[in-house]
């Protein structure tokens, strides 16, 4: 991943850079002060998102995780158990493939791929974009999946309602430490694949513990999305927002 | 990628309020948690500036630790991680500040 700027996580990444300041010289000019926040054209767009979905009564969850936790096949479930009474659709993020907005459209979803080529994340323009095609209803509910990636995706806004991550127990307990940034800003924690816990080596006790070192409070929903176990928690905590 | 993004979002930035003018060193504020690396800015900045008003232009980048604030203890350290140690021992730390990305200044050549 991101082999072209070395954004894996806080281990150092060493980059041979060239000479710096060569064609301009240094200094000989005057200093114009401008104290903007560098996302901040994404900050907006995404405020904007926000308060298009906020008029219409959408709302708006960004699903964040590695590739292969699961995001994919709990939103097809999820799009099976509550399509039915509200509707749903997805903005599916991943680099190449229709493949996922196939398995979603097949699950019941009115979905919008977005291939972000060699992008490693989605941003706000990229959202306002697809929620546009998408025309989601009002009152509806819209899931936008986003590339899997524990890091980049952390630091844009979408003008999501909640920001959703998902763990699967085959991944490890200690990726909360691993990716912390990503865990601090989520406003819930699914821990998906728990069918599989008697077959490896994850410690639930451990990964709770790296959790709230890093975000005091967060609430973990065990799930496993292909037997179904945990989901009503999950439907629930839906529900109320 | 996403320093690639934050090094196109600065240039972005500057291009719009000062398209015309010869922009020769950018101050730029990365802080320790913000999950940005400033060489990979660096690296980003140089091929994304080509041939924009920040070509050549040399980048100033100040990195400000968070504070942590503990909540067993009561007291406040300077936090240079997201996994901030109170110097007590404790965990119970809520952090604050030391994420944010600002462009502070540009210096402008003075020929333009």
């Amino acid at each position: 991943m991101c082999e072209t700027c070395g954004c894996e996580g806080d281990t150092a990444r060493l980059t041979t850079l060239p000479a710096p300041g060569h064609g301009h010289g240094h200094g000989h000019g005057h200093v114009v002060t401008l104290d903007q926040k560098v996302l901040a054209r994404n900050d907006d767009l995404a405020g904007r998102n926000r308060a298009w979905l906020g008029e219409r009564g959408i709302v708006a969850l960004n699903m964040m995780s590695s590739p292969g936790s699961g995001k994919t096949t709990l939103l097809e479930r999820t799009v099976a158990d509550l399509s039915p009474d509200r509707p749903i659709s997805v903005i599916e993020g991943d680099q190449e493939t229709l493949l996922d907005a196939a398995r979603l459209t097949a699950a019941g979803a009115r979905t919008v791929q977005v291939n972000t080529g060699a992008g490693c994340h989605l941003d706000a323009s990229m959202v306002a974009e697809a929620l546009t095609a998408l025309a989601p209803p009002d009152g509806s509910t819209v899931f936008i999946e986003n590339v899997g990636n524990l890091v980049c995706p952390a630091l844009f806004d979408l003008g999501e309602r909640a920001r959703v991550v998902l763990v699967s127990v085959t991944e490890g307990a200690d990726k909360p430490l691993k990716y912390p940034h990503m865990f601090r800003g989520a406003d819930i924690l699914l821990l998906n694949k728990t069918d599989l816990l008697p077959h490896v080596d994850f410690d639930t006790e451990a990964f709770q513990d790296a959790t709230h070192r890093l975000s005091p409070g967060l609430r973990i929903l065990p799930i496993s999305a292909t037997n179904g176990d945990g989901l009503e928690a999950w439907y629930d905590w839906l529900a109320d927002l | 990628m996403h320093e690639l993004a934050v090094a196109e979002s600065v240039i972005a930035a500057i291009n719009t309020q000062m398209p015309d003018s010869r922009v020769v060193v950018v101050h730029l504020e990365i802080g320790r948690l913000s999950g940005v690396m400033p060489d990979a800015v660096r690296f980003c900045f140089q091929l994304a500036g080509e041939g924009t008003c920040v070509e050549g232009a040399r980048l100033d980048i100040t990195e400000p630790d968070g504070t942590g604030d503990c909540a067993s203890c009561g007291t406040s350290f300077t936090a240079r991680g997201p996994l901030a140690l109170c110097p007590c021992g404790s965990t119970d730390v809520t952090i604050s500040g030391g994420a944010d990305l600002t462009i502070k200044a540009v210096e402008v050549a003075g020929d333009v």
